[in-house]
Formats: structure tokens, sequence, C-alpha cells
């Protein structure tokens, strides 16, 4: 191919693809932009292109509505809890079943596995049925348990130790390391890519999850930022500048926290999504 | 990947206690049994979480389809509940609109995935770091949140779109109130959110795709087009059998998007069978009935995983 040709093309595929990106980020400008507009300037026409100046409004009438820095930290919260206990679950599961061989190895992963093709659906009434016979309805525990034992979580993590050289563990044991101290000292350290990827992937997926936290939760003191949102937008007189306004406040920051982070999630993510 | 040498070096006092264990051979025995102990408590914690929200759960369900709850106490009616499926009209539209869903939507996002993994694998494609950013951008959206923004994009008499396209001259369309439009919008929705996700997982699969074969194919004489479709194409194969499979999992159960878009209407255009789950089960409380719905579609799922798995993994 000339240089010339190969030029061409290259601008080519680079202006159109410039096209199709600015097509797909136009929701989150038009989010950046509608939250500083009142819900009167949102429906105007021409609808507004440039931010205005009634963000703080919104998140006033945000707060009073649907006790919104509250809401946050509960999502916060949550997420946090969420993350640190599915982290420890899904990371010494992992392990367990890449570094191991024991007896009812591949069948105990198999059903465990089976978690990720059984349709949420299937398990929705029963399980607020146990959490009503727990009385954990309304509490943070009814929101953070059931997905401690995350399928996918447990994949990656397998994936990812199962790259972890044999021979590492095995010096570690000739130098008379117990199993779980082998587990602290000598695994977890060069396993912190992985660890973030998994990190990032399980924030994510609980901050944004919808549905179980809208069946358990039941006071709107308690509720995440999906559910209050969702809620807001059922009324009979919608605040959409105060919706959006929350809606960027929940989005933009884990955009951000995501482009951050970006690198070690995606080659994280691949390292278990991948190999087959 | 951090070097293995970041471990840390056993201090000497406990590389000499192991020294002296193993020349002991009373002792000895105590580590292989620790070893022997230790995968099953490092799956525990995860196989007794799994086994209570999850398995038992399952079971749980499949009872309580076979009930009926009367007056506050549950009758046993056998397979009643999966009887009136049958002739449930809605069930069937709920089903018809998922498989419409599935038939249009997930091969029109994966073909666009595929090519925008393609091109972001291109050495042709300048600042391919801003773009790989891009494009995975939507998928971090949760789907409350780009369900509202699109419910406020899309309306029919304020909206930016129809603004939009005004201004080439086109009338208003009823995005979200027209029953056609509805299912349109969803699906541009769901292909806004998850062909970013789809193209991660291609194009980490496209890059272990040997430059050498593509080199072979050139001096061969093949363009382009001869390339990818016996190239690229075929490196694809687990990852698109993944990303297909995935995707029909996902749409099966599909129920944010249309819960938050558009409540399942107009006149159920986009209820899907994860909305009707949602309202027998806790708009209704009709536990049972929402029970069978959800065995039902586990069944479909598990039948369409086993064709697709069939039908794509046959060759590899």
């Amino acid at each position: 191919m000339t240089a010339a040709r190969h030029r061409g093309r290259s601008i080519l595929l680079t202006s159109g693809l410039a096209i199709a990106l600015a097509a797909v980020l136009v929701p989150f400008y038009w989010l950046v932009v509608a939250a500083t507009h009142s819900s009167g300037e949102i429906f105007d026409s021409p609808p507004p292109l440039l931010p205005g100046g009634h963000l703080a409004e919104n998140l006033r009438t945000l707060q009073d509505t649907a006790h919104f820095g509250r809401v946050v930290l509960n999502s916060l919260l949550i997420a946090v809890i969420y993350t640190l206990c599915a982290g420890a679950v899904c990371t010494l599961a992992g392990y367990g079943f890449a570094k191991y061989r024991f007896r009812g190895r591949e069948p105990l992963f198999g059903l465990l596995m089976l978690g990720l093709v059984v349709p949420a659906q299937v398990t929705l009434v029963p399980l607020f049925q146990l959490m009503a016979e727990l009385r954990w309805l309304g509490t943070y525990q009814a929101v953070i348990m059931p997905n401690l034992a995350l399928p996918f979580g447990i994949f990656l993590m397998r994936q990812s130790m199962a790259a972890l050289p044999d021979e590492l563990l095995d010096s570690g044991r000739m130098d008379g390391c117990g199993e779980l101290r082998l587990f602290w000292k000598v695994v977890l350290p060069p396993m912190k890519p992985a660890l973030a990827a998994l990190a990032i992937f399980l924030f994510l997926y609980q901050w944004n999850d919808f549905i179980w936290p809208l069946i358990v939760l039941r006071d709107s003191a308690t509720f995440t930022v999906p559910v209050a949102l969702a809620s807001l937008q059922g009324l009979d007189e919608t605040d959409y500048g105060a919706i959006l306004a929350g809606t960027a406040a929940a989005a933009i920051p884990m955009a951000l926290v995501f482009l951050a982070l970006q690198r070690q999630f995606v080659s994280g993510l691949l390292a278990g999504a991948v190999k087959e | 990947m951090t070097s293995p040498s970041t471990a840390s070096a056993p201090s000497a006092t406990r590389a000499g206690r192991g020294v002296r264990a193993v020349a002991a051979r009373g002792t000895a025995r105590r580590p292989r049994a620790g070893r022997r102990a230790a995968p099953y408590l490092f799956v525990l914690p995860a196989l007794l979480l799994f086994a209570a929200f999850k398995l038992y759960p399952i079971g749980r369900s499949f009872v309580i389809s076979l009930h009926k709850t009367v007056g506050g106490s549950d009758r046993f009616v056998g397979a009643d509940n999966y009887a009136r499926l049958l002739h449930d009209p809605l069930f069937w539209t709920a089903l018809k609109n998922t498989a419409v869903i599935l038939a249009v939507q997930v091969p029109v996002m994966l073909a666009l995935a595929t090519g925008l993994a393609v091109a972001l694998d291109s050495t042709a494609l300048r600042a391919r770091a801003v773009f790989r950013l891009g494009f995975f951008l939507p998928m971090v959206t949760g789907l409350v949140a780009y369900g509202i923004v699109f419910s406020v994009l899309l309306n029919k008499d304020y909206g930016l779109v129809n603004w939009l396209t005004g201004l080439v001259g086109l009338d208003p369309s009823p995005w979200l109130t027209d029953p056609l439009w509805a299912k349109v919008s969803l699906g541009l929705a769901l292909t806004w959110h998850y062909t970013g996700y789809n193209a991660v997982i291609l194009l980490a699969r496209l890059q272990s795709v040997p430059a050498e074969l593509y080199d072979a194919a050139a001096v061969d004489g093949a363009g382009p087009w001869h390339a990818f479709r016996h190239v690229t194409l075929p490196g694809l194969r687990p990852a698109l059998l993944l990303t297909t499979v995935l995707s029909t999992i996902g749409t099966l159960q599909i129920f944010d998007e249309p819960y938050v878009l558009t409540g399942g209407g107009p006149d159920n255009a986009t209820l899907t069978i994860g909305v009707y789950v949602y309202q027998n089960a806790f708009k209704y409380f009709d536990f049972g009935y929402a029970s069978a719905i959800a065995y039902a579609l586990a069944v479909l799922i598990g039948i369409l995983g086993v064709i697709q798995f069939r039908f794509l993994g046959e060759k590899s």
C-alpha cells in the first residue's frame, strides 16, 4: 500500500469513527447541560444546548424531595461494603478453584457457574420471601448478602489466579508458609491488577443495581440512587431538572473514575472474559 | 502484571521452622492435612452463600410455582399456573416482544460491535486510546440513569432528538408513545449501552489473532474484505460465541430498560418477560404465577443456550 493511500484510509477511518463517537457521547453531554436547567427550560424549543444556571436549585429540590444526600451516602456505603465482602468471597473461591486439585472441584465450580445462566427472575420471589422471613426487608444486608457469591466475579478470579505460576506457591510452601499465610503474603501481592479490576466491576455492579434494591428497600430514606431516581420519575409532577441533576451526580463521577482506571479494568476483565 | 518477585521473602525463622518440620516425621503430616483442607475452606464461603441465596431460592421457586395464594394461604394447584401460561395472551405478547428484540437488536448490535472492534484494532486509526475510552463509556452508566436520559431525549414534543430531526425537515416521531417506535427506542437504548461492552470482548480476542495470518493473506492477494472473512471472522469465533450467548441471556431477562423507558407500554408493546414477572409478583402479588413465568423463561434460556453452543461452537 502506498503511503498516500494509507493516509487517506487513516483519515477516512478516524473521521468516520469520530462522528460515531460524537453520537454515542451526545447523551452524556446533554445530561450535563440538562442538569443545569430548570424543568421548564429543558423542554423549551429549541432545547438548551449550553449549560444554564439552575444546578444548585435542582440539587436543593432533589435534597428536599428525595433526601438526596442521604441516598448518595446509602449507595456509597452499600457499594463499598459489597465490594469488600464480595471481593473477598470471589477472590478466595477463585484461588481455591484455580490452584488446588480436590475432590468435587469441577462439579462444584460448574454449580457456581450455573448462576450465570439462571435468570434473576427465577429467584426474585423466593428471595423476597426469604428476606421477609429473616426480617431483613428494608435493611442494607438484604441488598448486599444475596449477590456476594457473584458467579462472574468467581469466574474472573479463577482465570486470573490460573496465570499465577505454581512454582511460586511451591517455594512458599517449602519455606514453611501455611496455606492462609501463603494466600495473603504470596498470592495476593502479584494479583493487584486483577483485584483492582474485580473491585471496579463489583462497585459499578452494585452502584447501578436497580431491581433488587427496588424490591427489598422500603423507606425512601434507605433508598439507593437508582431507586430514588426511578421513584421520582413516577411522581405526577416530575421535576426533570432535579431528576437529571441527580442522574448526572450519580453517573458522571462513576464515568470519571472509570476513565481514570479503565486500563486496569479492561485488561483485568479481559483476562477472564476471553480465555475459554 | 507485577513480577512474582514482589512477593515477600519468608523470614529466616520461618524457613528454619519449615526445615525442622520436614526433619521431624511426626509433625510432617500436619501441613499436609492442612493443605488438604485448605481448598475447601477457600471455596466454602462462596458455596454457602450460593446455596443459601441461589440454589435454595431456585428450588423454592419451583414449589411456589405449584401453588396459588388464596385468602392469605397457599393452596397446592399442581400445574395450573403453567396451564394458565399457555392461554395468557399477555404472556405470549411478552414472549413475542422479547423474541423480536432478540432477533433484531442482538444481531445488529453484534455486527456493530464487530465492526467497532475491527476499527479500534486497525493501525490506520489515529488516537486509538481516545476512541476506546469513548465507546466504552456507556457501559459504565447505570440502566436507570440512561433510561431516564433517553426517555427525555426521545420525548415526542420537547425532546432533543425530534428537534434535531426537525432541523432536516422530518416530522416528529412518537418515539415512546407508538407501539412500533417504542420498540425501536428500546432497541436504540440497548444498542447504545451494550455495543461498547461487546466490542471490548471482541477486541481482546482480535489482538490474539496472529499478525502472520494477515501477512499470509496479503501475500495471497486478499483484499480487506477477504482478509476479514477468512482471517478475522474465524479468529473471532470463540468471542462471538461468548458475546452471542451473553447477549441472549441478557436480552431474555431484560427488565430495567423497558421498566424505566416505557413501563412496558404503550399498549404492552415493550412488555418483556422480565417486566411481566415483576408485574405479577410485585404489583398483583401473584407469586405462584410469577414463578411459573420465570421457570418458563429459565427453560427457554437453557434451550437457546444449548442451540447456540451447538450451532456456533461446532467448528471450534
